[in-house]
């Protein structure tokens, strides 16, 4: 006697189980691709770019503000300067959110598509959208 | 030797995924080809090697006397320890799959000066094992998140109550700390303990260190060489629905991480780590202590020509009549 049968139906659960990412994502309808970012608050005057590269901030920005945070509260040194020379108040507030105005399209957008749940909103006050 | 030889296995399967992406420019294979064999390996090595399991015939039950078996009616059985019905045999596989029921009861021989051999309780194998086993399966469900779209709400939670902590940006996760800090002392238990070490086979040490090398290039990309999310999660979503892509911002800690992740993939099927499956599969576990009760028939058992009292009484009906004796069909 032998426990094919048993043993089969076991490893079919084991296999549904272990492809979940791939049956979900096929019934799933969301955006695989992720979604696109916007700034809407384009011409600030004078602010042509950000303090860091694109591919620098998407990656590092949480360690910037973490940095700023440190820095400003700790030993009050609340400019920062960039790569190239140019001043910054280091502020989440006032400079960061200038430009980057729009969170739910610009923030949100991704973190909520990778699942992040930053907590820098249980202190400071969310920006008024623009619509 | 068998240390150092799944320590440098390891550091070349670094050496090789750095070569190949920062001077080869190799992503194409990192990201897209090795995946997809490391994947079509798993599967067909898990099918394979189960499927072949499925055909060994079940061997004679295997009582184990770590509880009394069912007897008579005033003599009380230990229902999880010495199961007789197939829900109890159920409580005890859970209890040995979910909380290591068996390496609970792990023992420790020691020569104490003065004394021949002392045998003591040792719990320490079962603690690291549950928190390695634990932690690394709610690091794999966590993963989750970056293969689906949108991520189920149980993620969100789970991470959360993982990160409980709030420590530095992004949070520092509990998991990711018990993980490495038990299958450190895993592998500290194989150098110190002179008997284990003697056992200790390079099969043994080669999958401690290639779980603590994709554990460690984890964190460093978590806390340290931080990559595009964004990207790992498009990387990831393209790899299971089946239209790769090859997206900007992964960093080399990436490619390090995953390439460990798919040679411990490929690697899987072939090794010890198929106790996944094995563990579902032990005699002494999964066979119900009923063999007093039922009978156990081999597969290989030949063919016996029987000839029952029965048969027996007809056969020489009338001449069991003619002696004058009784027969048991009356």
């Amino acid at each position: 006697m032998n426990d094919r049968g048993k043993i089969v139906a076991g490893l079919i659960i084991f296999l549904v189980l272990i492809t979940t990412p791939i049956w979900m994502n096929l019934v799933a309808e969301g955006d695989a691709e992720g979604p696109e970012i916007e700034i809407l608050t384009k011409d600030v005057p004078g602010q042509d770019k950000c303090v860091k590269s694109k591919t620098e901030m998407a990656a590092q920005h949480m360690d910037l503000l973490n940095t700023w945070r440190d820095e400003v509260v700790r030993s009050k040194a609340r400019v920062y300067q960039t790569a190239d020379g140019r001043y910054y108040a280091k502020s989440l507030t006032h400079t960061c959110l200038k430009c980057h105005s729009n969170k739910d399209k610009f923030c949100d957008r991704c973190h909520i598509y990778v699942g992040v749940n930053p907590y820098c909103w249980d202190c400071h006050n969310e920006p008024k959208e623009f619509k | 030797m068998r240390i150092l030889f799944s320590l440098a296995a390891v550091l070349a399967l670094l050496l090789v995924a750095y070569v190949g992406v920062a001077a080869a420019g190799g992503s194409y294979f990192f990201l897209v080809v090795f995946p997809y064999l490391a994947l079509a390996a798993f599967f067909i090595g898990i099918i394979y090697r189960i499927l072949k399991w499925a055909g060994a015939p079940v061997p004679f039950h295997i009582p184990t006397t770590c509880g009394q078996q069912k007897s008579l009616g005033w003599i009380k059985p230990a229902k999880l320890e010495a199961p007789s019905t197939t829900w109890q045999v159920i409580g005890r596989m859970a209890l040995e799959i979910l909380l290591f029921r068996s390496l609970f009861r792990n023992t420790k021989a020691e020569r104490v000066p003065g004394e021949k051999v002392v045998y003591g309780s040792c719990k320490w194998l079962w603690a690291a094992g549950l928190a390695f086993h634990w932690s690394f399966l709610i690091v794999f469900i966590r993963h989750l998140r970056l293969f689906l779209e949108p991520i189920p709400q149980a993620m969100i939670w789970l991470e959360n109550l993982d990160g409980f902590f709030q420590v530095s940006v992004p949070g520092v996760l509990i998991t990711d700390i018990i993980l490495l800090s038990a299958i450190t002392f895993l592998f500290l238990r194989r150098i110190f303990s002179r008997q284990i070490r003697y056992i200790s086979l390079a099969a043994d040490y080669f999958p401690l260190f290639l779980i603590f090398g994709i554990a460690a290039t984890g964190v460093l990309m978590r806390h340290f060489f931080k990559v595009d999310l964004k990207a790992v999660k498009q990387f990831a979503i393209g790899l299971v629905s089946f239209s790769p892509l090859q997206p900007e911002g992964l960093g080399i800690i990436f490619y390090l991480h995953i390439f460990l992740v798919f040679v411990l993939i490929a690697y899987f099927p072939f090794s010890k780590l198929m106790h996944i499956g094995g563990i579902f599969l032990s005699p002494t576990r999964n066979l119900a202590n009923n063999s007093r009760a039922v009978r156990h028939i081999n597969l290989w058992n030949p063919k016996v020509k029987m000839h029952s009292y029965q048969e027996w009484e007809d056969e020489f009906h009338d001449l069991i009549i003619g002696a004058g004796l009784p027969l048991d069909k009356e």
